[in-house]
């Protein structure tokens, strides 16, 4: 480690840990060592990536096959308005070359995958998980069980997040706890918030993630305790915090190989549980409307969701539907929409199996479809 | 009484309170209470042989039930009961 040694801009810039007697030049030769993965470059990944390349880790592997959105923008500072369309991982490294020429950074322009997750992250020596999905925060932790490296998670819902420091194995050698003795096993894609039950403070990914950051840091340079077989809370709202104990499972499954995790999600249920219903495209929407044929539109969505962006549809929410039976018509086509089609499939399906309508079609791909391909002047969400 | 703390994705399901009071004296009682007065809450703690979900952690104090009495844990007047679940992100 002592091999390791700072240009003058170095020493410089780093000079403020440099000063903290128990950091010092050997947590921040520690620092440069490091090879640290971060998965995700959303809310959560926007801090993690700023502030360990302002620290100074050695090595920054980025993933994430996204593009910048300006939906993005309320809350990941990694971009800006002009990234918007550009991959992510490109606007991310441009960004953050700039805050600090003397880090090396890998990008990877693509989804992790059972298939690509060993071989990425093998050659790094901790994970920081900044991913959105179930899908991936398994994947996440079942690659860094098996390759025995540390990962730090976080997680992130509305205004509410946790973090924790998972499979670090601590100073007697001891592997602490990993995301599946937490969760052994994900909710079923219904019980998992809607996108109408989703959403997150702006500032929330901010105050986690550089929590997160700051884990990332205490495992790298071994200063203080990290957050290994414990579990922090944090409420928004209230300012409530917590943190609890976590053990590890006694009779966890054994993690020996990377899976489907879709399929573990409960995701690719195409085996003849999925109800069919019928469905119109917005294009075909169009013409209707165009010719004047009667018809009746029905919005499935919230009132919060109608305020961003409406095509007319009468408000009736999911919740609703069925308080509202005797608003549908049963002689005409009636055409059901929400945001993205979900919901609006499954109105359609309850109304079908409960009251016998024949009438119902759902909008495909809902009035974000309508706003991609119809009327481009529409607010998407 | 002892206190239940709800995690923002189910407070949909109690009329978005946040915390609830329970005279129950073991988390067995608290957390059926619970589902008996918002009976939406039912399926997402509880699997179809009535255990508590493999997604869902219960909490008295610092101390993960399982760790305890598991849902025997007796409750105290002071008892803070946390209902934490798996949370992912934004995208479903």
């Amino acid at each position: 480690m002592s091999k390791i040694s700072f240009s003058k801009e170095e020493l410089e810039r780093y000079s403020r840990h440099l000063i903290i007697p128990d950091f010092n030049i050997e947590g921040q030769r520690k620092l440069k060592a490091a090879k640290v993965l971060v998965v995700g470059t959303g809310g959560l990944g926007a801090p993690l990536l700023q502030y360990l390349t302002a620290a100074g880790v050695g090595t920054i592997g980025i993933v994430d096959f996204d593009i910048v959105d300006d939906s993005n923008l309320q809350r990941q500072v990694l971009f800006s308005v002009d990234d918007v369309g550009k991959p992510k991982v490109e606007a991310a490294l441009k960004r953050l070359k700039g805050l600090n020429p003397h880090i090396t950074f890998n990008t990877y322009n693509t989804r992790l995958t059972s298939e690509n997750a060993l071989d990425i992250i093998k050659d790094y020596d901790l994970v920081a998980d900044g991913t959105d999905n179930f899908p991936t925060r398994y994947l996440v932790n079942d690659a860094c069980v098996i390759l025995e490296k540390p990962n730090v998670y976080a997680s992130i819902f509305r205004f509410e997040g946790q973090v924790s420091v998972f499979n670090y194995t601590d100073v007697k050698g001891e592997m602490g706890p990993n995301y599946r003795d937490l969760f052994p096993s994900p909710p079923p894609p219904g019980l998992v918030p809607s996108c109408a039950e989703g959403g997150v403070i702006g500032v929330l990914p901010g105050i986690i993630g550089s929590l997160q950051a700051n884990e990332v840091i205490k495992v790298i340079t071994g200063v203080g305790e990290p957050l290994s077989g414990r579990l922090f809370l944090f409420d928004a709202l209230s300012f409530e915090t917590r943190t609890v104990k976590l053990a590890k499972d006694k009779d966890p499954k054994p993690i020996t190989q990377l899976i489907d995790y879709e399929d573990f999600c409960g995701l690719n249920q195409n085996d003849g549980k999925k109800y069919n219903v019928k469905e119109i495209t917005v294009e075909e929407l169009s013409k209707l409307r165009a010719l004047g044929e009667d018809h009746q539109l029905i919005d499935v969505r919230e009132p919060y969701e109608y305020e961003i962006s409406h095509i007319d549809g009468a408000l009736i929410p999911l919740a609703e539907i069925e308080n509202a039976v005797n608003q549908l018509a049963s002689d005409k086509k009636v055409i059901i929409h929400c945001r993205s089609g979900v919901r609006s499939a499954q109105a359609i399906e309850k109304l079908e199996k409960k009251y016998g309508f024949k009438n119902l079609y759902n909008l495909k791909g809902g009035i974000l479809a309508w706003a991609n391909e119809v009327d481009t002047s529409l607010a998407k969400y | 009484m002892a206190k239940l703390i709800i995690p923002t994705p189910l407070r949909k399901f109690t009329e978005n309170q946040s915390t609830l009071n329970s005279s129950s004296t073991t988390v067995s009682e608290a957390i059926k209470n619970l589902a008996d007065t918002y009976p939406d809450l039912r399926k997402h703690l509880f699997d179809d042989d009535g255990q508590i979900r493999n997604f869902v952690r219960i909490y008295v104090g610092d101390e993960d039930i399982k760790t305890l009495d598991n849902e025997l844990t007796a409750l105290q007047e002071d008892s803070v009961v946390s209902i934490i679940p798996a949370i992912a992100g934004g995208v479903l």
